[in-house]
C-alpha cells in the first residue's frame, strides 16, 4: 500500500484522531472521581488550614466534620440563604453582581473557640488566586489565612502559599473602631505594629495587589451579616461575663 | 534483519551512549530549556526524569510499531499527537493518584510535550527501528536526559538552598555555625547555565572522543 497516496494520509489522520480522542475522554471521565475527591479534600485541608488545624488530605476527611459546625449561606444582605457553603463555586458567584452572589461563609469550633471561615477568590498575575481567611468571636480579629493560586510566577507570586507570608496574617484586624480597614499587602514590608498591614513579596507585587483586592472585596460582602450577627455576639459575650461574676459570686458565696 | 540477542553488545550501546559520548543535554544540547528550568531543587528534576523515561520509552515505541503505517508527510504532526496524547495521561493519572506530585510539577509535565529530545529520537531513531531497538534508544536517552539534570540539580539545590530533597543537610552539618552562607546566586536561571557549563567542560576533560579537532 502507498502509504503516501492523500487519501491515505487524510484517512490516517482521521483514524488517529478518533482514536486518540476516544482515548483521552475516556481517561478524563474515568479518572474524575479520583480527581474530584482530591481537589475535594484539599478544599477540607486548606479550610482546616484556616482554622490553624494542619493535617495530611486524607486526615482531613475525617477532621473536617468535627471542627466545622456550620456551613452557611449568606446573601448581599446578610440573610442566611438555603444551602451548603461547601456546594457554593466561589469561582461563579464572583462574576455575578454583588446582589446576586451567594455568599459561603462556615463556622468552626476550634478548642472551645468560636472561628467564622471566609472563602476568597480573586486575580493575581496570570490567573486566579483563592484562599480562605478565619476570623475570631468578635469578627474583627484574623485567626489564621491561606493562600493558592493557579499560575503564579514561581519564586514571586507563587510564595503566597508559604507559611513565611500567611503567618503574619494571624492577629490583625479588620476594622479600625467601626471602620472596616481590610488588611492591605504591603510593598516594601508593613511597618511594625501596623495591625492592618503585612509584608509583601519582593518581585510579587502584582500578586500581593490582588491579595489585597482579594481580601477587600471578598470581606466588605460579608460586613451586612457582620452587622447582623455582631449585636447577638456582644450580648453573648456579656452573658457569659455576667455567668463568669456568678460564678465568682457563688465561689466567694461558698 | 540481524539476529541480535535481546542485550547484545549492539543494543546495549543504545542505552550507554546516550549517557556519554552522544549525551543529549550535554553533547547535542536538546531539551536544555527544560534542563534549566526546574534543577532548582532535586524533587522536581527527579520527578520530570521518571515522566519523561516514560513518555520516551512509550512513544519510542509505538512510533517503531507504526512506522511502516505513517504516512511521510504528516510524520511530525503524528509524532507529536502520540507525544501529547501521552503526556495528557500521565497528567490526569498523577492528579488522580499523586495528587501532591502533580501540583508540585504543575506546568512541567505539559512542557514535556515541547521537550525536544522525545521528539529528535522518534523522528531520528523509532521511524527506522524495531520496537526492541526503539525501546532501548529511549530508556538510553531519557537516562541520559536524567543524568546531568539531577547531578546540575544536586549542586543547585546543595550550594542554592543547603538542602537535598528538602533535607537540610547543611545546617544538620552544622556549616552555618562555622559562618557559611547559602549561595543565593544558584536559585537563579543563569546559574543553572553555568553549572551545566562546568558540567560539559568536565565531561570534555575525561572524554577525548568529544574534543573537536582543528
Amino acid at each position: 500500500m502507498d502509504v503516501n497516496k492523500n487519501s491515505y494520509t487524510i484517512g490516517f489522520a482521521t483514524i488517529m484522531v478518533i482514536i486518540v480522542a476516544a482515548l483521552l475522554s475516556s481517561a478524563a471521565i474515568g479518572l474524575k472521581p479520583f480527581q474530584s475527591k482530591n481537589i475535594e479534600q484539599e478544599k477540607k485541608q486548606n479550610i482546616l488550614k484556616s482554622v490553624g488545624v494542619e493535617v495530611s488530605r486524607e486526615q482531613a476527611e475525617i477532621d473536617y466534620s468535627t471542627y466545622i459546625k456550620e456551613e452557611l449561606v449568606v446573601n448581599h444582605l446578610g440573610e442566611i440563604q438555603e444551602g451548603s457553603a461547601f456546594n457554593v463555586d466561589l469561582s461563579k458567584e464572583v462574576r455575578k453582581d454583588a446582589k446576586d452572589q451567594s455568599l459561603p461563609l462556615y463556622v468552626a469550633e476550634v478548642e472551645g473557640a468560636l472561628r467564622y471561615i471566609i472563602p476568597l477568590r480573586g486575580k493575581g498575575l496570570w490567573g486566579p488566586i483563592w484562599g480562605f481567611i478565619s476570623l475570631e468571636k468578635d469578627l474583627n480579629t484574623i485567626s489564621a489565612a491561606v493562600f493558592d493560586h493557579k499560575a503564579e510566577t514561581p519564586g514571586l507570586g507563587a510564595e503566597i502559599n508559604r507559611d513565611f507570608f500567611q503567618d503574619p496574617f494571624a492577629g490583625k484586624t479588620i476594622f479600625d473602631g467601626e471602620e472596616f480597614k481590610s488588611i492591605k499587602v504591603i510593598k516594601g514590608g508593613a511597618k511594625e505594629g501596623d495591625k492592618h498591614g503585612v509584608d509583601g513579596i519582593s518581585g510579587g507585587t502584582i500578586t500581593s495587589d490582588g491579595v489585597t483586592d482579594m481580601i477587600f472585596e471578598r470581606l466588605s460582602m460579608y460586613l451586612p451579616y457582620f452587622n447582623n450577627v455582631k449585636p447577638a455576639i456582644e450580648v453573648d459575650s456579656v452573658f457569659s461575663a455576667m455567668d463568669s461574676v456568678v460564678t465568682v459570686n457563688d465561689s466567694i458565696i461558698n | 534483519m540481524s539476529k541480535d540477542s535481546l542485550f547484545s553488545k549492539k543494543n546495549l550501546k543504545l542505552i550507554k551512549d546516550p549517557l556519554d559520548d552522544n549525551n543529549p543535554i550535554t553533547v547535542q544540547v536538546l531539551g536544555i530549556c527544560s534542563a534549566l528550568a526546574i534543577t532548582v531543587q532535586l524533587k522536581p528534576a527527579v520527578v520530570m526524569a521518571v515522566s519523561v523515561f516514560f513518555v520516551m520509552c512509550i512513544a519510542n515505541v509505538v512510533v517503531s510499531l507504526m512506522r511502516n503505517m505513517i504516512p511521510s508527510r504528516i510524520r511530525i504532526i503524528v509524532q507529536l499527537v502520540i507525544i501529547a496524547t501521552l503526556v495528557i495521561l500521565v497528567d490526569q493519572v498523577l492528579k488522580a493518584f499523586l495528587y501532591d506530585v502533580s501540583k508540585e510539577l504543575s506546568v512541567f509535565v505539559g512542557l514535556i510535550i515541547t521537550n525536544c529530545i522525545i521528539m529528535g529520537r522518534l523522528e531520528a531513531f523509532a521511524l527506522a527501528n524495531t520496537p526492541w531497538k526503539a525501546f532501548m534508544d529511549g530508556v538510553g536517552n531519557s537516562l541520559g536526559y536524567a543524568l546531568p539534570l539531577v547531578v546540575v540539580a544536586f549542586f543547585r539545590e546543595l550550594l542554592g538552598s543547603g538542602t537535598l530533597f528538602g533535607y537540610p543537610v547543611l545546617e544538620n552539618l552544622g556549616l552555618y555555625q562555622l559562618g557559611y552562607e547559602n549561595n543565593g546566586m544558584m536559585i537563579l536561571p543563569p546559574m543553572a547555565l553555568v553549572t551545566c557549563g562546568v558540567y560539559i567542560w568536565i565531561q570534555r576533560m575525561r572524554n577525548n572522543k568529544l574534543v573537536e579537532q582543528n
